[in-house]
């Protein structure tokens, strides 16, 4: 343990990765007005794999989730230092389409958050926002997007019925729909499964790790073993700062701080 | 013989780790046979060449012992296993030991007899030592088989058939006695014979233990440490549950 201590967080925090490189983050800080709510945050997340961002409540990572789509925009109190590059690009620079970005960059929240309408209209909403009205187009784009969040079957008889007709587990796995239908590169899930049934649960997981080969996923959880299951790559967080970062399988079988350790063995949190 | 229905995860990646250590585990087994094949050939028919092959074998088999040993460390971790895959799981990490051992009880077999042994073995002896062996490398084999199909019925009898291999271990071992006090100049390479006999048993001991480690894998009993009446009427209450 002793030798754990001797580590410093810093060191931990750009481990060589294996995969190219998504998102590279640099000396982030993040403020809520007086309050930091994320510091020096230096990571690069890989491409085409699942990254997972664990850590006690209030430890900022869904904060930190939310700054590659600039959801934190919308926060007026909020400030940012350092720059987030996304395939290279300064998603903080003036020249950017915040728009553009967000449908390069999907998000799927907690609870399920269907629209008031059809199944076949939530995933083409994007779409239509795009200007796509061909009804083969949309018939075409809404049946691949439903078929890669894994839920065609269950609806193909029923694509006219309200969402809100689905189950929990099968309205997340619709909003993974609507997010995949505009094509984006990156997939944001802020706890997506939290709101859902174990059964509902590993359905949804199984249905990230098919995705990752097309898209980069960065996902949040507090459940430390969807984490263990489903990521790749798992960052731990605590107090706003990242404090380990590794593969699951290293992270989760060997950490090399001793804070990490306590966390994931529920010594502590 | 039972299922253990290792296909029908939600997760087709757990689906695939499962299978993936146990048809590792299945790999391990066929070369700690060849090795035990091997051994026995050295040590019954004085082929001392083949020794080498054992002995060079036994890096393999330690290597898949870690393997296999860190994709268990690894399915625990991640995956969480509950119920017969956690059994399975559990029985492949203490399967994989008892292999590594019973290669280097094969391993020392080998060694034991492979240079020095002309006109040491008399045919009465001879005769024994490949029953015995052969016993014990039918338990390997249908233990190897049991794991394979998850077949508590043929664990049972690998379990049972431990007693037959000690009892040869028994006469054996005297017929050597009573050669070394015959004729004391043939002690050293007596003893020699002795310690590849005792690897012998050893080894089918080995094979009963991962024989037990299958019941239990199956039927979700630990059976160890029971007298094998017991152990029966325990499997049979078992069946009648299912």
């Amino acid at each position: 343990m002793t030798q754990k201590n001797k580590i410093q967080a810093g060191a931990v925090q750009r481990v060589p990765n294996l995969h190219p490189t998504a998102v590279t983050i640099n000396d982030l800080d993040l403020y809520y007005g007086k309050t930091q709510a994320l510091q020096q945050i230096n990571l690069n997340i890989p491409a085409s794999q699942v990254t997972a961002f664990i850590g006690p409540s209030g430890c900022g990572k869904s904060t930190l989730l939310r700054c590659f789509n600039r959801l934190n925009d919308l926060i007026d109190s909020c400030r940012i230092n350092g720059e987030i590059l996304l395939d290279g690009r300064d998603i903080y620079a003036e020249n950017i389409d915040v728009a553009e970005l967000r449908r390069e960059v999907g998000i799927v929240f907690q609870k399920p958050n269907p629209f008031p309408k059809s199944i076949y209209e939530n995933v083409a909403y994007g779409l239509r926002i795009q200007g796509i009205n061909k009804r083969r187009q949309l018939d075409e784009s809404v049946e691949w997007a439903l078929k890669g969040a894994a839920l065609w079957d269950e609806v193909k008889n029923r694509l006219n019925e309200s969402a809100f007709s689905l189950s929990g587990g099968q309205q997340q796995r619709l909003v993974i729909a609507r997010a995949i239908a505009v094509q984006p590169k990156f997939i944001l899930l802020d706890e997506p499964c939290s709101a859902l049934d174990p059964i509902s649960t590993l359905k949804v997981e199984e249905l990230i790790s098919e995705l990752k080969s097309q898209y980069t996923i960065i996902m949040v959880t507090h459940n430390m073993q969807q984490a263990a299951r489903v990521s790749d790559y798992t960052a731990f967080m605590y107090m706003g700062e990242l404090i380990e970062f590794g593969t699951t399988d290293q992270v989760f079988t060997n950490p090399r701080l001793k804070k990490t350790e306590e966390y994931i063995t529920g010594r502590y949190g | 013989m039972s299922d253990l229905h290792l296909g029908q995860h939600i997760s087709r990646q757990f689906n695939e780790e499962l299978e993936d250590v146990r048809s590792k585990v299945l790999h391990m087994g066929g070369i700690v046979e060849e090795q035990l094949a091997n051994a026995l050939r050295v040590l019954v028919n004085d082929e001392s060449e083949l020794a080498r092959i054992v002995i060079d074998a036994d890096a393999i088999v330690n290597s898949l012992e870690v393997e296999i040993d860190e994709e268990c460390t690894r399915i625990v971790a991640r995956r969480q296993p509950a119920a017969t895959d956690l059994r399975l799981v559990m029985t492949v990490s203490k399967t994989i030991n008892e292999l590594e051992r019973i290669g280097d009880e094969a391993k020392r077999v080998a060694k034991m007899s492979r240079k020095d042994m002309d006109g040491v073995l008399q045919d009465d002896v001879r005769v024994e030592l490949a029953h015995m062996g052969e016993l014990v490398r039918e338990m390997l084999r249908q233990v190897l088989d049991a794991f394979a199909r998850t077949d508590v019925d043929t664990a049972v009898l690998v379990v049972k058939a431990d007693a037959k291999v000690d009892k040869r271990y028994k006469k054996i071992i005297k017929q050597l006695i009573d050669r070394m006090r015959d004729e004391p100049d043939a002690v050293p390479a007596v003893m020699k014979i002795m310690w590849a006999v005792r690897s012998l048993e050893r080894l089918g001991d080995r094979c009963q233990n991962i024989a037990e480690h299958i019941i239990y894998m199956v039927l979700g009993t630990d059976i160890r440490h029971i007298k094998l009446d017991d152990v029966l009427a325990e499997i049979e209450a078992q069946s009648e549950l299912e």
